[in-house]
């Protein structure tokens, strides 16, 4: 299904930096995403489960996450990081500033045998 | 390079009575020697060349968050010179509002080798330290504004002066300033609401004291403290047509409690302050008035502000004021209030000889310099960058030198405010001496600088050397070559040392920071003290003991330690 | 034991100065008054800690003297054609001005996190201005507190205790006194607390402000919903921010980030400019790192610009879209990197990082980062504001001196002394 991503902070995501990047704490509230229960119905994905979020130019496999900040429909909150930013266009339109807010993505269930979320270091050795 | 003989030049030093002879000056360890006490001099023959102390600008905003923000504001001024970096020189960007390198090297280009910026806000001052740290070559030192700051309106309104005043010398030591500054007193706490003032009896909002009534007090505590220069007040209702009355109120309102020999105001940039009329339709010139007053009093001096007709950028503590000059001007507009103390507004805006307005500002600022009969109270400055940038000094100096130089820019601004000025009927011509005084002497004396201003022995060695020969060159024909002598030093020579050849700064060097240490009655110390504790943390978003900037964070720190005896 | 109290935390932008840390037998053992991320800081930046200076051979990062690895990251830096350097906001103002320095020396561009931050902000001051005050105007004035594309209670966590809603100020009391309005795409925990919540559209900010304006002026809205926000509220939110006494509007990099970018900065300053024709109203960004703004303060005054600065020609060039960090590396335009407390290879689109890790990367950080494992440099600093001191800036340009309470690990310096020493070789190797 097609959906708006928007990209932030959040506590968890925030605490896990001073953690360190390549803490299991980190890979927990960083390789994740927010929606809406409607959604969520629609795409068949249970909290806990995977979604692959495409943008054109990249896609990338994200654990389903409660979310207490009520995500609308039609749109998907991802934490800022590595992950998301794998996805992420380059263009900054002049600004210097990539569009990291209010993209549009493709959102599909990832049957968990198929796809798993990468570790950070291989996330980045792959390129 | 310890010792220097600069031989046989023609030397203008007012504070020794010095007018144009030819001799020659002595330098040693930084200072200015008797000749018989050199041993082993490099010697600089100066024959041909007028020598004067190096210039002091008692006004022009160069550092500090107001003028940061003018920086990020105007990146199109930015544009307008640039030159690459050189071996030991930074990069010079930037007109109105150059970065902090340019600003010392072009300062020094012109002979200048003192700096005072005007206006910083207490809370913020640690950014204008360090940025004066980052400005190169000059002498600088900076005033706190206080007009407006919880502390001062609630130990004025209480009439306690000397709490007033332990206080300030408090904050004069937290924040390493130099003099206390007013901008349109008490004007920022009412913009606090989105208010203003009018005049100096309108009290301000909450706080239910009078600008008139601050400025008395404030003048008390300057005297009481026993600080090397006066208050110095940016008046109320600046910018206004009519003004010009409350700036005579504001100079009579501390009539009373004027001392013989000592100055007790010194009005900032008073051009701006200097409007007759009702309206911009009938704006005229109130320097006739202004100058009759300040000629027949002497507790008064003031700087010119003068105003250059080119593209520059406004940048003032006076926040409503700044917001009238956005709505008129139709500008971009940046404003900064800084809590319980201050505030500051930044406009960009072009002077145009042709707009009746500004002409009658630049023939304002002018008739003031050109009626003021007593050169000792006058400052020569553009309110930097009000007015214009301070690398066009010598523009105006050449206006003050030569009747000429006035007709040739009388003749191209508007008709309507030629015919309505009196400069054309004015012949006076400034003598390079009386020129001196307004770049050098008068205000290293209005600021209590001792060592500046004037090249007698154990003065410091802040010496400039133009490309002038007053007896081969006509002053008043030929303008252009002065003025072109007057803004590229033949030397420019900071602490005895060579710093600038021809206008080109030689390398990075860094100059003092003044500021006053003020010791007061340690009973008073005392109740200021629990004064803070108490209230700080109340008004403010920081801790105390995060406010004060100390001695080490300012790159080479020169306090002038006072005793205040009065309390 | 010793107990420092008044220190100020190096988290974000929000630099409370009144933690309390205790420091036992080299090791931080409590902290006070700090929020979460602070905390979390102060007790655990001994991890993953870099511990010796780091030269890449082969596909390992080997230990070497301080001195090699100055050497190597000089030399570097001043064979590269075009090398970038990059970070800053989270080091000291005197670091900044020596890494400005270094860039300047070696004709190379050097970006802050502004440029994925706040970058908008500033591209829109520059054409509007932008009417603003310090924290400490909104704690003592403000009745009407907006929080617009920005979610304090996840981002700045005491923001709203210590400067707005809950704060006591001269003339409010705390929350009763206040009103608190949130606008966002989605109800945010700081949503949910407030008086009022607009949800708006993704990338439709623009939209929404200007109704608001439209509004403000009694103009009439044709559609019945702006942005997915009905006419009626939208009137009354105007209706509110006109009949404040002092309101003031915080916002986030929900305006920077999204569709419009700086354009949508450009719409609130002009409303909150239109707003001072009624009332007194102010606006202040949410700067994310604890030093951004000191980058930017610290980049103006040595170059008359905040941010994407380049020296190749010997004079600084401002051109956001051509000279800001993450266009240069997209583009693979540089030859070689430095980054000082920074991990942009986490933090930028994939383009750019891989371009990054195909030159010569230098990192100065206190921390092994995602960007520090890929580098052929290494060598690690100090925290500022934890083990040396230096100057950062508030959100709000207030100045602060961030100060050691505890020593760094042997033989980490400072970046200010590492840059030092970098800038000392550049210019040796010049001649």
């Amino acid at each position: 299904m097609k959906a708006i991503l928007v990209t932030g902070r959040t506590l968890g995501q925030g605490l896990g930096l001073e953690i360190g990047k390549l803490s299991e704490l980190y890979h927990r509230n960083v390789a994740t995403c927010e929606m809406n229960r409607d959604d969520m119905e629609k795409l068949g994905v249970r909290e806990g489960g995977l979604v692959r979020v495409s943008s054109g130019l990249d896609s990338i496999v994200l654990r389903v996450v409660r979310s207490f900040e009520e995500v609308p429909p039609g749109i998907i909150f991802v934490p800022y990081g590595p992950w998301i930013n794998r996805i992420m266009r380059p263009e900054t339109h002049g600004t210097g500033m990539p569009s990291f807010k209010g993209i549009e993505v493709e959102v599909e269930l990832e049957a968990s045998d198929l796809g798993e979320i990468p570790k950070i270091d291989e996330l980045l050795s792959r390129s | 390079m310890k010792e220097l003989l600069i031989k046989n030049a023609t030397v203008y030093d007012p504070m020794n009575g010095i007018d144009g002879e030819k001799m020659d000056i002595a330098v040693r360890e930084g200072k200015i020697v008797e000749s018989s006490e050199l041993r082993d001099a490099r010697v600089l023959d100066a024959s041909g060349l007028v020598a004067m102390p190096g210039g002091v600008d008692i006004h022009a905003h160069i550092a500090g968050p107001k003028v940061n923000k003018g920086r990020l504001l105007r990146p199109e001024d930015h544009l307008r010179v640039i030159q690459r970096k050189r071996r030991g020189l930074r990069p010079i960007v930037g007109y109105t509002i150059p970065t902090t390198f340019t600003t010392g090297y072009w300062y020094a280009a012109m002979g200048y080798t003192t700096v005072m910026e005007p206006a910083t806000p207490p809370l913020m001052t640690r950014h204008t330290h360090e940025e004066l740290n980052d400005t190169p070559i000059i002498d600088k030192a900076c005033f706190p504004v206080v007009d407006s700051n919880w502390f001062v309106l609630e130990y004025l309104k209480e009439g306690d002066i000397e709490g007033c005043a332990a206080y300030l010398s408090w904050l004069l030591r937290a924040v390493k300033g130099y003099a206390l500054k007013l901008v349109s007193p008490g004007s920022d706490e009412a913009w606090g609401w989105g208010g203003g003032l009018r005049g100096i009896d309108d009290p301000v909002p909450n706080f239910d004291i009078t600008p008139k009534e601050i400025i008395r007090g404030l003048h008390r505590v300057n005297r009481l403290l026993g600080l090397p220069s006066p208050i110095h007040i940016h008046c109320n209702d600046l910018g206004s047509p009519g003004n010009y009355r409350v700036t005579l109120d504001t100079m009579r309102c501390v009539e009373d409690l004027a001392e013989e020999g000592r100055p007790s105001l010194h009005v900032v940039h008073i051009q701006f302050n200097a409007f007759a009329g009702t309206g911009w339709g009938d704006l005229s010139s109130g320097a006739s008035e202004l100058a009759k007053y300040v000629n027949s009093h002497n507790h008064v001096t003031a700087d010119l502000g003068q105003v250059l007709f080119d593209d520059t950028t406004t940048m003032t503590a006076d926040c409503p004021w700044q917001y009238v000059l956005h709505k008129i001007s139709g500008n971009k507009w940046v404003n900064h209030d800084v809590e319980a103390e201050t505030g500051g507004g930044i406009v960009p805006y072009k002077y145009r000889r042709k707009n009746y307005v500004n002409a009658v500002q630049w023939t304002i600022g002018l008739e003031f310099a050109l009626l003021v009969k007593d050169p000792w109270k006058l400052c020569l400055t553009t309110d930097h960058p009000n007015g214009g940038p301070f690398i066009e000094y010598p523009r105006i100096m050449a206006w003050l030198l030569s009747s000429r130089a006035r007709e040739a820019s009388l003749a191209r601004i508007n008709k309507r405010a030629r015919r309505r000025s009196s400069l054309d009927s004015i012949d006076r011509e400034y003598t390079l001496y009386e020129l001196a005084i307004l770049t050098r002497a008068a205000p290293a004396r209005i600021l209590g600088l001792k060592g500046k201003g004037h090249l007698g022995v154990g003065a410091d060695a802040d010496i400039s050397l133009y490309r002038l020969d007053p007896e081969s060159t006509d002053l008043s024909k030929e303008y252009k070559v002065v003025r072109e002598a007057l803004r590229r030093a033949a030397y420019t020579i900071k602490g005895g040392e060579i710093v600038a050849v021809d206008g080109e700064p030689l390398n990075t060097t860094y100059g003092s920071t003044y500021w006053v240490d003020v010791e007061v009655p340690e009973r008073d110390e005392e109740r200021v003290k629990r004064d803070l504790q108490e209230r700080f943390e109340r008004y403010y978003s920081v801790r105390l003991e995060n406010y004060p900037v100390e001695e080490r964070d300012l790159r080479i720190s020169s306090p002038l330690k006072i005793r205040a005896e009065g309390f | 034991m010793e107990s420092y109290t008044g220190v100020t935390c190096p988290f974000c932008g929000c630099l409370c100065d009144d933690i309390e840390v205790s420091v036992d037998r080299g090791a931080i053992i409590k902290v006070a008054n700090g929020c979460a991320y602070s905390l979390t800081k102060y007790l655990n930046y001994n991890r993953d800690r870099i511990t010796t200076p780091l030269i890449r051979e082969g596909d390992k990062q080997v230990p070497v003297e301080l001195s090699e690895a100055v050497e190597r990251a000089a030399k570097i830096l001043s064979e590269a054609e075009y090398p970038v350097l990059y970070g800053w906001s989270s080091t000291s103002a005197e670091a900044i001005g020596l890494g400005i320095e270094l860039a300047e020396e070696v004709g190379g561009a050097i970006d802050n996190t502004t440029s994925v931050c706040h970058g908008p902000t500033t591209e829109a001051l520059q054409e509007l201005g932008l009417p603003g005050c310090t924290l400490g105007q909104v704690k003592n004035r403000a009745d009407l507190v907006i929080y617009w594309g920005s979610n304090p209670l996840q981002s700045h966590l005491r923001h709203m205790s210590r400067y707005t809603i809950g704060a006591e100020g001269r003339w409010r009391r705390g929350r009763d006194d206040r009103t608190l309005v949130v606008v966002d795409v989605r109800r945010t925990y700081t949503a949910r607390v407030a008086d009022y919540f607009i949800q708006v559209e993704p990338n439709r900010d623009y939209e929404l402000i200007t109704a608001l304006r439209m509004a403000l002026r009694h103009e009439e809205i044709e559609q019945d919903r702006v942005a997915g926000v009905s006419v009626e509220d939208i009137e009354e939110l105007a209706d509110l921010m006109m009949g404040c006494e002092f309101g003031a509007l915080f916002y986030g990099l929900g305006l920077t980030m999204s569709y419009g970018k700086n354009r949508n900065i450009d719409a609130a300053i002009s409303l909150v400019r239109d707003l001072n024709r009624w009332t007194k109203f102010v606006m202040i960004p949410m700067r994310g790192h604890f030093n951004v703004n000191g980058a930017n303060i610290v980049f103006l005054w040595h170059t008359g610009y905040p941010f994407a600065v380049d020296f190749s020609h010997g004079y600084p060039v401002y051109a956001p879209g051509a000279t800001s960090a993450v266009d240069i590396l997209s583009r693979g335009e540089s030859d070689a990197a430095l980054i000082v407390s920074s991990d942009p290879a986490a933090n930028f689109p994939r383009r750019a990082v891989e371009n990054l890790f195909k030159n010569p990367l230098i990192v100065i950080d206190p921390h092994r980062t995602v960007t520090s494992m890929r580098a052929d440099v290494v060598i690690p600093s100090a925290f500022v504001g934890i083990e040396c001191e230096g100057t950062a800036y508030r959100m709000d340009g207030v100045p602060i001196k961030m100060r050691g309470v505890i020593d760094p690990p042997k033989g980490v310096l400072s970046d200010e002394e590492i840059l030092g020493r970098i800038l000392e070789e550049v210019r040796r190797l010049r001649g």
